[in-house]
């Protein structure tokens, strides 16, 4: 599975850019499975580092959305309410809100090789 | 049991599901693959062409002897006399209480031999429940085989055409639910059924349990699947392919707190007949009363969400009236569907009620079961 290098990941399996895009990881839409449903919060809502802003689900399970910083939702994924399933085909391309947040804050997640050392732990292979 | 040790129980084709990158579950104490390639290919696949099931976790209970039929019309609440040699019926062990042990699928092998196919998940207490209830009867013999078969599901319109391939036996002669003995992949004597838990024609086999053969069949079956597109499936699919079709799971719809009428399973319960069957007094009771308070029903979401096990339903001006017993998409009608039990004055088809997910009332409607019925053949 491949992490960009330019993203930065939380051990909940978000990514978020330089920019605000925030999806899920690779490894996070492999484990849900088929994906039919995101539920994503408001233009404006207030974002928290480590809280729910959202769920995704599978066919099989309910996945909570975790911020990976504090923020606000500039803008949401509409195109995500009628093909969800391009979370499946594409989580790295696939952003789910944009949030406008301080920078600086990137500092406090794991960079791609340390999260994919996390995953590595996590399912032990 | 899971709650024994953490080590899982596995079937006989384990290492083949990890090689096929299945991605593995604890089901009722049994590392069981959920899904291959993704689960709503595999549940379109059954639907439309041929999939293939391990379900080796299931449990087979064989009664033989002189007085073996009195005692499966004591042990289940079906009418076992109607049964001829070679066909089988859903059925159910019951408590005292009219509420479930099991829903088991009993076979007729011969004149006092049948055999009992069991839940994976209650394999332990089902055969005590089994020599309990039938108590000391020396000319019985109770086996529990449940080790000693590989049971594969192939289920699917294009199932028969797979099976066809690999055996002599004479498929179209076997109706809906009757079984028979034949040669399989080479194997003698195997016993194949036409029944299934997807809502959709197929077939079961039981074949010996050792690796080497397990894999050998599940390997044959999948190359002659080839040309149909068949897919190896996983529990994932078969879960929502038997909600479609609004097929009960115990620990779901049916528990030793629901009753037979509640479930919607009174077709199956014969109080008619002789046998003072476990379960019954209690259902009579039941019946006298005016039956059951509360009912099975299906609901399909009118708004946007899903509703999932456990989730808690409302009547629209809020009061909490019942529970999702299994919810999910549902990948072949491409609809949001669940099961729930409500109260039997709000289950006539076209109420509304809201399911609670998460913090949203989300409406849905009742509708009728099942949710989807396979086409009539047209031949």
């Amino acid at each position: 599975m491949a992490y960009p290098t330019e993203y930065r990941y939380t051990k909940e399996h978000e990514w978020i850019a330089a920019d605000g895009r925030i999806g899920i990881t690779d490894y996070a839409q492999s484990t849900l499975g088929d994906i039919v449903f995101v539920e994503l919060p408001a233009v404006g809502a207030e974002l928290n580092a480590g809280q729910s802003f959202g769920t995704v689900e599978s066919v099989k399970a309910v996945s909570d959305l975790y911020s990976p910083v504090n923020g606000k939702v500039l803008e949401v994924n509409e195109a995500l309410n009628s093909a969800p399933e391009s979370v499946n085909a594409d989580a790295n391309g696939t952003w789910m809100i944009k949030a406008e947040f301080d920078a600086s804050q990137l500092e406090n997640l794991l960079t791609a090789e340390a999260y994919e050392k996390f995953v590595s732990e996590e399912t032990g292979h | 049991m899971s709650d024994s040790g953490s080590v899982l129980r596995k079937t006989a084709l384990n290492a083949t599901h990890r090689a096929l990158k299945a991605k593995m579950v604890d089901f009722g104490g049994w590392d069981m693959p959920v899904e291959y390639s993704g689960l709503i290919a595999e549940h379109m696949a059954v639907r439309t062409g041929v999939g293939l099931f391990d379900v080796s976790h299931m449990g087979d209970i064989q009664l033989r002897g002189p007085g073996s039929l009195d005692a499966v019309q004591k042990l289940l609440m079906n009418d076992a006399s109607k049964l001829q040699v070679g066909q089988a019926h859903y059925s159910a062990m019951l408590t005292p209480e009219g509420t479930f042990v099991d829903d088991v699928v009993l076979h007729k092998l011969s004149d006092n031999d049948y055999l009992i196919v069991i839940n994976a998940g209650t394999r332990e207490k089902d055969v005590q429940w089994v020599r309990k209830t039938i108590g000391m009867m020396p000319s019985i013999h109770i086996n529990d085989y449940s080790d000693m078969y590989t049971q594969l599901a192939i289920q699917g319109p294009k199932a028969i055409d797979v099976l066809r391939k690999l055996t002599d036996v004479d498929l179209d002669s076997i109706k809906n639910y009757w079984f028979t003995w034949g040669k399989v992949c080479g194997l003698y004597n195997v016993l194949v059924a036409r029944t299934g838990y997807t809502g959709e024609d197929g077939f079961e086999i039981y074949v010996p349990s050792d690796e080497a053969t397990s894999t050998r069949v599940w390997n044959e079956v999948l190359e002659a699947g080839k040309e149909f597109g068949i897919l190896p499936c996983g529990l994932g699919a078969r879960n929502t392919l038997r909600l479609e079709s609004a097929m009960a799971l115990y620990g779901h719809e049916i528990s030793d707190t629901i009753n037979v009428f509640e479930a919607g399973l009174g077709r199956y319960c014969k109080l008619e007949k002789e046998a003072d069957f476990v379960g019954k007094q209690a259902l009579l009771a039941v019946q006298a009363a005016g039956g059951p308070k509360r009912k099975l029903v299906g609901l399909e979401m009118v708004d946007r969400g899903i509703a999932r096990d456990g989730y808690p339903v409302f009547t629209l001006d809020g009061k909490e009236v019942g529970v999702v017993t299994s919810g999910s998409p549902s990948p072949f009608l491409k609809k949001n569907i669940a099961l729930a039990y409500v109260p039997v004055e709000l289950s006539a088809v076209d109420t509304e009620l809201a399911v609670q997910v998460r913090s949203a009332m989300v409406k849905s409607k009742v509708v009728p079961l099942p949710f989807y019925k396979k086409p009539k053949k047209t031949t």
